[in-house]
């Protein structure tokens, strides 16, 4: 490992708390240019597919248990259920789908 | 619902408990990730506590598996977390225009999803009192369910880890579904996005990017494109 892990944790740090303190310190106004809005909207849902996907995938270790899992979080998802709810719910389905392929010793 | 009015350091415990236990489920997985990136239990619980995000902190540890520059962490924080700029400037507008800087110095810190989730479904202005209120159980259960994550995680059958390995992701999926369905656009997006990221990810020469240069690349290309062919509406 080439880095120093402080200064990765600082560097997160600083960064996350400017990007949640400037607006709100500094900016007492709209953001009026209509793109820049469009951009920031669109921000969190594709970083966070970005993320998801394909690395949900491998996530488990196994593709089968994998996409039981996300089967069942899309479900709940696409139900508006809440995010602890999605979560915990997704892995037990991984954890039984794990059981029943036997892939767990009983 | 009704009693939103009285929002003050109560309201937002109460309000903030359920989300607290949420994120002690959540960062347990994230602590095991820890663990396997290499960090010991003081950095990972450290690493929580100040930086309290979920995408923020997953996205950090694929940068330093990589031993990628320090650069390359600060930008992908940037764009990565992003989202609580926009956040930011909505909560500029919720609390009363005469708060001081002490207070927006102090109520910056707990913008989260989840917690602006709840202050900005407020009734009225947010008071600094109600955010403190939720920041008080939210942050230790995150700060905590990283520690005994990186702790317990071995002490964990296999068979667990690996269904706990899913949590994140499933939480994810929970936070991009429903925008989605309620704007399709929304949902091309992140259609579009999965697409290149799973080429990206394997297609030769694309694949020797790293995971942090990425998620930041597709991250502005896709957002920017999308915003310039579906601008949002004035009311979103």
């Amino acid at each position: 490992m080439s880095g120093n892990i402080w200064i990765y944790i600082a560097v997160m740090a600083v960064v996350t708390y400017l990007i949640r303190m400037l607006p709100l310190t500094l900016l007492r106004k709209e953001i009026k240019n209509k793109t820049l809005r469009s951009f920031l909207y669109y921000v969190p849902y594709v970083t966070l597919t970005v993320m998801t996907f394909p690395a949900i995938l491998t996530a488990t270790g196994d593709i089968r248990t994998a996409a039981a899992g996300i089967v069942c979080a899309l479900i709940l998802a696409w139900k508006k259920q809440s995010l602890p709810v999605v979560a915990f719910v997704s892995c037990v389905v991984v954890f039984v789908t794990g059981l029943v392929l036997g892939l767990i010793p009983a | 619902m009704a009693d939103k009015e009285n929002n003050g350091f109560l309201q937002g415990v109460k309000d903030g408990f359920p989300i607290g236990l949420g994120y002690l489920a959540v960062s347990f997985t994230l602590g095991i990730q820890c663990r396997e990136a290499g960090l010991s239990a003081l950095e990972a619980t450290v690493m929580s506590l100040v930086n309290l995000t979920s995408a923020g902190e997953f996205a950090a540890l694929a940068i330093i598996k990589a031993a990628s520059s320090y650069l390359e962490m600060a930008v992908s924080q940037l764009i990565i977390n992003l989202r609580y700029m926009l956040m930011s400037f909505a909560l500029s507008q919720k609390v009363e225009p005469s708060l001081g800087v002490g207070h927006r110095l102090g109520i910056s810190f707990g913008v989260t999803d989840e917690i602006f989730g709840i202050s900005i479904g407020l009734k009225g202005k947010l008071r600094p009192s109600y955010s403190y209120g939720a920041m008080a159980v939210a942050i230790p259960g995150w700060t905590i369910g990283t520690l005994l994550g990186v702790v317990m995680g071995d002490v964990l059958p296999g068979s667990i880890v690996s269904a706990l390995s899913l949590a994140l992701y499933a939480m994810f999926i929970a936070i991009i579904m429903p925008k989605a369905k309620e704007d399709k656009h929304v949902a091309f997006a992140c259609l579009i996005a999965m697409v290149f990221s799973a080429l990206c990810t394997y297609a030769p020469v694309v694949r020797d990017i790293s995971a942090g240069s990425r998620i930041i690349i597709l991250t502005v290309l896709i957002s920017l494109i999308a915003a310039i062919i579906w601008p949002v509406k004035d009311t979103q």
